[in-house]
């Protein structure tokens, strides 16, 4: 469990407010100028001692990421921006940073910005944000009052501002070069990589793309030393990080603690346990709705942490678990997420446009119990044909889940099918399958 | 599921009044010059909120003049993105999250009072034009599930006498404060101060 004297986020439920004097109080702003004064160099250096890793789902490391903005800047500028703009099912950590911590976030722009020769910072929150966001401009006014932004920032030498950005209600704008789209006004559909944003981003210009709680513990960990932060958690998957528990859960939350904590751990101390005991468990998603469900007998003994959850073909993403117990039916759920991507997909590329589409279709008559065998495994032919079909990871992020489903609950979907008459006899239904999957024996 | 109907009723022409245009130039003032097609989706936000939360026509091509873009792109943008309204929606204009997170923890109850209280289909206005509702994907707020969003602000852990209390305090155009309507504080774990809690101030 993590110790309060580890802890980052101490004011993530607002108990303590949010204003920048009770921030200083919790020691933000405290030596900013002296971490600024001992150089780019020094700062990247830290944060790869840390091993630091995006907290916005990828888990990319975030001491790397900064080193392939090139060193000098030229005749273009470079620019940072940071994705606010969470939406991922499952997750609301980045939420609470805006409302509560807004200063651990503008502190950790000034000191990225420096890193990465960036004068200017846009945060792209997401439109329905318009409280946080109100709130965080808030907090910037406060910090431009201060002097902490602004010309000569924080008294460092380097000219800094940031600016709010708007999105407007699409899930697609969080992948980073569709986020980059939106900035420049264009409808948010991804870019082709390479070239990475690094040196090809907003405006044709250099830029470097952070997730809020990445650049929210930045100042920290310079602070206490990127040794003190990589002492948490286990080795490549360091620090902490915040975790968000929904679901059939008796008292969801949003919670700080070590990286590697074992699931069971998780949901039982902070969470109040499943609704109706551990026992009637059935499945989790670890992180946000794009990650692979776990069953039961694998959340047992899971740990929560990048690679571990690798290991067991999910992932940690952005750590929005969602807990279903039995009293879900398990196929509705993944229809319902099948929906959203369908929903979502912004329609540039054909296996992702369509393929979401036939992925809630068929799983929203697999609810209704109007499926037939084969479309299940129609179902994962879809699946394998957007992954690895798409210009972004949405594509990853929709076939995943329904991948995962029919890797753990098979027998749940077949009995949704066995309703039909066809099925007993065991015989395949060509009139429903799609037609390269006719070439069978008895189509 | 997001009001992307045009219309068909279009006031004839659309500007910027005093007030709204002053934050326009303001907002250009955050992009480089040369980029200034960036202040596009502040710019359709303004509109939309100067015309009673819905975009015309007329303010596509109004913004499309002032930003020297072609009338396609901003037309697009507006479009593509779910928070811009091609058509009226009522005063109070409620979304209500329904993405699985929600979905389990009875977000299709407060789909049923919205249905009962309302209107039968999503996207309807009321009759004095107080209200409407639609099923949104997920807002973000999924600890706090079931929730919805009135206009800006977030109601939260709802049940059904909770939102049945909302709405009608939205018909006696009185709306009830936003927040938890299980009375927790923010995110924090309920009947538990274990963490963040008072001792470790």
């Amino acid at each position: 469990m993590l110790k309060e004297e580890n802890r980052i986020f101490k004011n993530l439920y607002n108990n303590h407010g949010w204003e920048l004097e009770k921030a200083i109080e919790r020691n933000d702003w405290k030596n900013t100028k002296e971490i600024i004064s001992k150089g780019k160099e020094w700062i990247i250096n830290e944060i790869k001692i840390s091993e630091l890793r995006g907290r916005g789902g990828a888990g990319f490391s975030t001491g790397m990421k900064w080193s392939f903005a090139p060193k000098k800047v030229g005749s273009r500028p470079h620019y940072l921006v940071i994705n606010a703009d969470e939406s991922e099912p499952g997750t609301c950590k980045d939420r609470d940073i805006l409302r509560f911590e807004p200063q651990k976030l503008i502190e950790g722009c000034l000191i990225a910005g420096f890193a990465t020769g960036a004068h200017t910072c846009y945060i792209y929150i997401r439109g329905e944000y318009s409280f946080e966001g109100q709130r965080l401009q808030e907090a910037i006014n406060q910090a431009y009052k201060k002097n902490f932004l602004g010309k000569n920032a924080c008294g460092t030498g380097w000219d800094f501002d940031i600016y709010i950005h708007y999105g407007a209600g699409a899930y697609i704008c969080g992948e980073e070069t569709a986020l980059l789209e939106s900035i420049e006004g264009n409808k948010g559909q991804p870019r082709l990589k390479p070239p990475f944003p690094a040196l090809v981003g907003l405006y044709g210009c250099p830029t470097i793309v952070n997730n809020v709680e990445t650049i929210a513990v930045v100042p920290t960990i310079l602070r206490r030393g990127g040794k003190w932060f990589a002492s948490l958690g286990r080795p490549k998957n360091t620090g902490t990080k915040i975790f968000c528990i929904s679901g059939n859960v008796n008292s969801p939350c949003n919670v700080e603690e070590e990286m590697g904590i074992p699931l069971k751990e998780l949901i039982n101390t902070y969470a109040g346990g499943v609704i109706g005991g551990w026992d009637n468990l059935q499945a989790v998603i670890p992180g946000g709705s794009s990650m692979p469900l776990l069953p039961k007998k694998i959340c047992e003994t899971i740990k929560m942490d990048f690679d571990s959850l690798v290991e067991n073909k999910s992932g940690l993403g952005t750590a929005g678990i969602v807990v279903i117990n039995k009293n879900q039916d398990i196929v509705s759920c993944m229809a319902r997420i099948a929906r959203f991507y369908k929903h979502e997909s912004c329609g540039q590329c054909t296996p992702c446009r369509e393929g979401s589409g036939w992925m809630w279709r068929i799983l929203d008559r697999a609810t209704k119990g109007e499926t037939t065998l084969s479309d299940i495994d129609l179902l994962d032919d879809v699946t394998k044909q957007i992954e690895g079909h798409t210009i972004c990871a949405f594509g990853e992020g929709s076939a995943w889940p329904v991948q995962g489903l029919l890797r753990h609950f098979r027998k749940e979907i077949d009995k949704k099918c066995s309703n039909d008459p066809l099925i007993k006899k065991k015989k395949e239904v060509p009139y429903l399958v799609d037609q390269h999957l006719l070439e069978k024996k008895n189509a | 599921m997001s009001l992307k109907k045009v219309n068909p009723e279009q006031p004839k022409t659309f500007k910027f009044d005093e007030k709204f245009k002053n934050i326009a130039d303001e907002i250009l003032k955050k992009y480089p010059e040369k980029n200034k097609k960036s202040a596009v989706m502040p710019f359709l936000y303004l509109a939309q909120k100067q015309n009673n939360n819905w975009i015309p026509l007329a303010a596509i091509k109004y913004v499309s003049k002032y930003l020297s873009m072609p009338y396609i792109s901003v037309y697009e943008v507006a479009t593509f993105y779910s928070m811009y309204n091609l058509s009226p929606v009522g005063k109070y204009f409620i979304q209500v999250c329904t993405t699985t997170p929600c979905l389990i923890r009875g977000a299709d109850k407060i789909i049923k009072v919205c249905k009962q209280k309302i209107s039968e289909k999503e996207n309807q206005v009321t009759k004095n034009g107080e209200c409407s509702w639609t099923e949104v994907e997920c807002l973000g707020a999924c600890v706090n599930a079931p929730m919805m969003q009135i206009n800006n602000d977030y109601y939260e852990d709802l049940d059904e006498k909770s939102t049945a209390k909302i709405i009608d305090s939205i018909f006696k155009d009185k709306i009830l404060e936003p927040g938890s309507y299980r009375g927790r504080k923010n995110t924090s774990p309920e009947n538990k101060e274990i963490i963040n809690g008072p001792d470790h101030a």
